[in-house]
């Protein structure tokens, strides 16, 4: 039965307590296709995957692997049945090389005692050399790329006889170059014959490497897909459940004042190098303004210095004229300055502290939520109430503790936050970065709605498609200086791209 | 069930403990529950007992919210002794000079003066930490030993009096604590409201003030709190000087409270205590109480046990087994919901 196809799940059905994690999802992959599996986060995917890999059973349903029904106990005997998973975040041990890493609990032996450290090398060798995967065997994983050790753990899949291999949102932590060397991997691991399931929520990498799309939502099959015969506008409608604006309508709108300027600054980055070289910009009240580029060209070393998280070299920075340069973050969130920060588990949120305390953080001295030194609860609690009802944050549960939140919806709590606050200038800084469509769409709206109040934003982005759709003006980083200026509508993604990778404006335009 | 877990560990953690404790009993030949009995009783038992329990509790409370506060605000100050000895070592310089002053005034500065000192030594650590990221584990370590060395000279030049072990004169009686309750030799004095006071302070500070948001919040997140306008530097520092006036009261409360003068051992290892009964206590200003009455009874106990023959260090065994529980919690947990697993099968 079903020969053609490398993996079938068919009627699976999953209960967590409260939840039904899956909901008779059927799964069909062929044997040789790159098969997506999309949804919003908590529609199911993972639960499906992890029962395919053995980690969790299945309270109903039945697998097929190669035709042959299958039974697993855990990840062994998935490894057995020829599948392999790349984890989303790396199961590598930083501090042994990468053969070391791909040969760990399956080491070649000499005389079954005896680690050989050449065989395991020479094997690693000839997989990285078969699929194209150019790693350095001898290197230690702490010192490669992320992207490398991404490669690092396809190999150990393979090393481990997979024929099929399931990718766990695989880009979620690549850079877009990094991303483009992924595909290029998964190609040749198509044409050499593996099967692969690919789990993702970005839908144009979907539309870019998939054959065929299963769509989960709220743990059932919404839809499967030809991904020929498709379009990203179809797939996010099978996923959210309704029509989502994959690009919101910006209305015209006519920037007022200066409110934000900065003057030739420097920053240097942890390491002490200069990280931001001389960059000027201004922004307007009504006026968003977008920096675009790659990531790690100064862009979060711009937007800490900025908010008063890291130390200013050299140059000025001014808020309705005031010079702010070097003042601390309490003080600039007095003048009224906020700021999304790309990092929401690092920056953004206490983990440990309910929402409704994650709702006040940065504004916790002001009134009414601190009273001569003592917390005003009862105030506390209904502003949070008020705005996860505004903000649609969920579970509507505001003791909830803030690290216990989807990822889409932590961002919805430092959102309401950072925008209640009545800001002048507001920094925005990867605000939907791991975030799924129908949130995307609420978050894009919201920064639009704030322009539409005369707010200065300044938004600083890896997502070109997000700063194209948002910006009034674009700016793009290299190296720590401004490339150029342009605005959106009169430029593309090649010209902006050519100014990412270092050409200056003039250049790109001469 | 996630709610309870901060008293089902450390209750489940001394269960666990007295019955190891038990095995470990038994193979010495004695009856478990006759050493237990014995124990209850040497610290309950009898007006004499009681008292006894609450005097050596006092000082463990207090160095145990000293400790607890530190964790919280996302500090290990591990210089509790060295700060209850300055503590002890300036209300002992300001009390004995008080002679001509008012209780109310005399007891009011002298432990104002001790808790000052406290907070000061600490404060150290915390402002180096600030300023150069000097771990203020090694930091408040270096300090112990200068507060220890700084003491036994204080005590043998410029503070002695008498001969045989070092020693400072007796503080002022205006200086000294006013004694509640008095069995035979033992004295209770008001230190166990002032522990006790302490415990509710530090609960509202942390439960009910900006301050106490801002430093849990730096305890857990210092990355998010700098972000959301909390100074960093400024609250290690804070924090380490709060902490500090509390171990310094805990020296203060010893002094004025038990032994009326400095000696050698007045500090005798509580500051390190305090590190176990925070830990017990889950760093709850209320936990910490009945984690220091723990120690304070099974100390107090262990002496009548030793005089029925068994020897007294089975308490250093269940204060180990309990500290060790407690600190790798995942064992109770797993114990407990595999408990709850089988039944579930059954």
């Amino acid at each position: 039965m079903y020969e053609e196809y490398a993996v079938v799940m068919k009627g699976i059905v999953k209960r967590f307590p409260g939840v039904l994690a899956n909901d008779h999802v059927d799964l069909f992959v062929r044997k040789g296709e790159i098969h997506a599996v999309v949804g919003e986060n908590g529609a199911g995917k993972s639960t499906l995957m992890n029962q395919l890999y053995g980690l969790l059973r299945p309270d109903e349903g039945e697998i097929y692997v190669f035709g042959k029904k299958v039974e697993m106990k855990g990840p062994k005997d998935a490894i057995k049945n020829g599948i392999g998973m790349v984890h989303q975040h790396f199961m590598l041990v930083g501090n042994l090389t990468v053969a070391e890493n791909v040969v760990l609990g399956s080491e070649t032996t000499k005389g079954r005692v005896v680690f050989d450290l050449r065989e395991a090398k020479k094997r690693v060798k000839e997989l990285s050399e078969r699929y194209g995967l150019h790693v350095d065997v001898d290197a230690k994983i702490e010192d490669i790329p992320v992207g490398m050790q991404q490669r690092v753990e396809i190999i150990k899949t393979l090393y481990r006889g997979a024929e099929i291999l399931i990718f766990d949102e695989p880009t979620a932590v690549l850079t877009p170059q990094e991303t483009e060397e992924l595909f290029e991997v998964m190609r040749r691991l198509k044409a050499a014959g593996k099967t692969m399931i690919f789990i993702s929520h970005k839908l144009n990498e979907v539309m870019e490497i998939s054959d065929n799309i299963t769509v989960m939502r709220l743990g059932k099959v919404t839809a499967k897909l030809i991904t020929k015969e498709t379009n990203p506008r179809e797939i996010a409608r099978a996923m959210v459940g309704r029509d989502v604006v994959l690009r919101v309508e910006k209305p015209p709108h006519e920037p007022k004042d200066v409110v934000f300027e900065v003057e030739n600054l420097w920053v240097k980055d942890n390491r002490g190098l200069d990280a931001v070289r001389g960059v000027s910009l201004k922004v307007r009240a009504g006026e968003i303004v977008g920096i675009a580029g790659v990531a790690g060209n100064g862009q979060s070393e711009l937007v800490e210095a900025i908010t008063g998280l890291r130390k200013i070299e050299k140059g000025t920075i001014k808020l309705l004229g005031q010079d702010i340069t070097g003042l601390d973050p309490r003080s600039l969130r007095n003048m009224g300055m906020t700021h999304i920060p790309e990092d929401r588990l690092k920056y953004g949120m206490v983990l440990q502290y309910p929402a409704y305390y994650n709702m006040i953080l940065g504004k916790h001295w002001w009134e009414p939520y601190s009273i001569r030194g003592f917390l005003n609860h009862p105030a506390i609690f209904e502003d949070s109430r008020r705005l996860f009802e505004e903000f649609d944050v969920r579970p509507r549960n505001i003791n909830m503790l803030g690290g216990n939140f989807s990822g889409g919806n932590q961002q919805k709590i430092v959102v309401a936050r950072e925008v209640s606050s009545n800001p002048k200038f507001i920094v925005v800084a990867q605000p939907t970065r791991g975030l799924d469509v129908g949130a995307i769409e609420f978050i894009h709206k919201t920064i639009l709605r704030l322009r539409e109040q005369d707010v200065a934003i300044l938004l600083v982005s890896m997502e070109l498609e997000e700063v194209f759709s948002l910006s009034d003006r674009i700016l793009v980083m290299y190296e720590g200086e401004i490339m150029g200026e342009v605005r959106p509508e009169e430029t593309n993604f090649e010209e902006v791209g050519l100014m990412m990778a270092g050409k200056r404006l003039e250049e790109v335009r001469a | 069930m996630e709610k309870y877990w901060g008293f089902i560990i450390p209750a489940v953690s001394v269960l666990v403990a007295l019955v190891i404790a038990a095995f470990v009993i038994m193979s010495v030949g004695k009856n478990p529950v006759e050493a237990y009995a014995i124990m209850v009783k040497g610290a309950f038992g009898s007006s004499a007992a009681i008292v006894n329990t609450i005097v050596k509790t006092t000082p463990l409370i207090l160095t145990g919210l000293a400790v607890g506060f530190g964790f919280r605000a996302g500090v290990f100050n591990i210089g509790a002794e060295g700060q209850m000895i300055m503590g002890a070592l300036t209300a002992t310089a300001v009390g004995i000079n008080l002679g001509w002053a008012p209780p109310y005034f005399a007891l009011s500065l002298t432990i104002i003066a001790g808790m000052l000192a406290g907070a000061g030594w600490a404060a150290i650590a915390g402002y180096l930490k600030a300023k150069t990221g000097a771990h203020e584990v090694v930091t408040t370590i270096m300090l112990n030993w200068i507060a220890t060395y700084l003491s036994s000279y204080m005590v043998q030049v410029p503070l002695a009096v008498g001969s045989g072990t070092p020693k400072s004169p007796e503080i002022a009686p205006s200086a000294k604590l006013p004694v509640l309750m008095k069995v035979g030799p033992m004295e209770m004095s008001a230190g166990i409201i002032i522990s006790v006071t302490a415990a509710i302070v530090m609960y509202v500070l942390l439960e009910k003030t900006t301050t106490g948001y801002e430093v849990k919040a730096a305890g857990f997140n210092p990355y998010a709190a700098e972000y959301g306008g909390i100074s960093i530097s400024k609250n290690v520092t804070m924090s380490m000087a709060i902490s500090g006036a509390l171990a310094g009261l805990a020296g203060v409360v010893e002094l004025m409270g038990v032994h009326h003068r400095f000696l050698g051992t007045l500090s005798g290892g509580k500051g390190f205590d305090g590190i176990s009964i925070a830990l017990i206590g889950q760093n709850h200003p209320i936990g910490i109480i009945f984690a220091a009455l723990l120690m304070g009874a099974l100390r107090t106990g262990s002496n009548e046990m030793q005089f029925a023959g068994i020897s007294k260090h089975i308490v250093m065994i269940i204060q180990g087994i309990v500290i060790f529980l407690v600190a790798a919690d995942r064992i109770v947990r797993t114990m407990i919901l595999w408990r709850k697993r089988k039944k579930v099968k059954v």
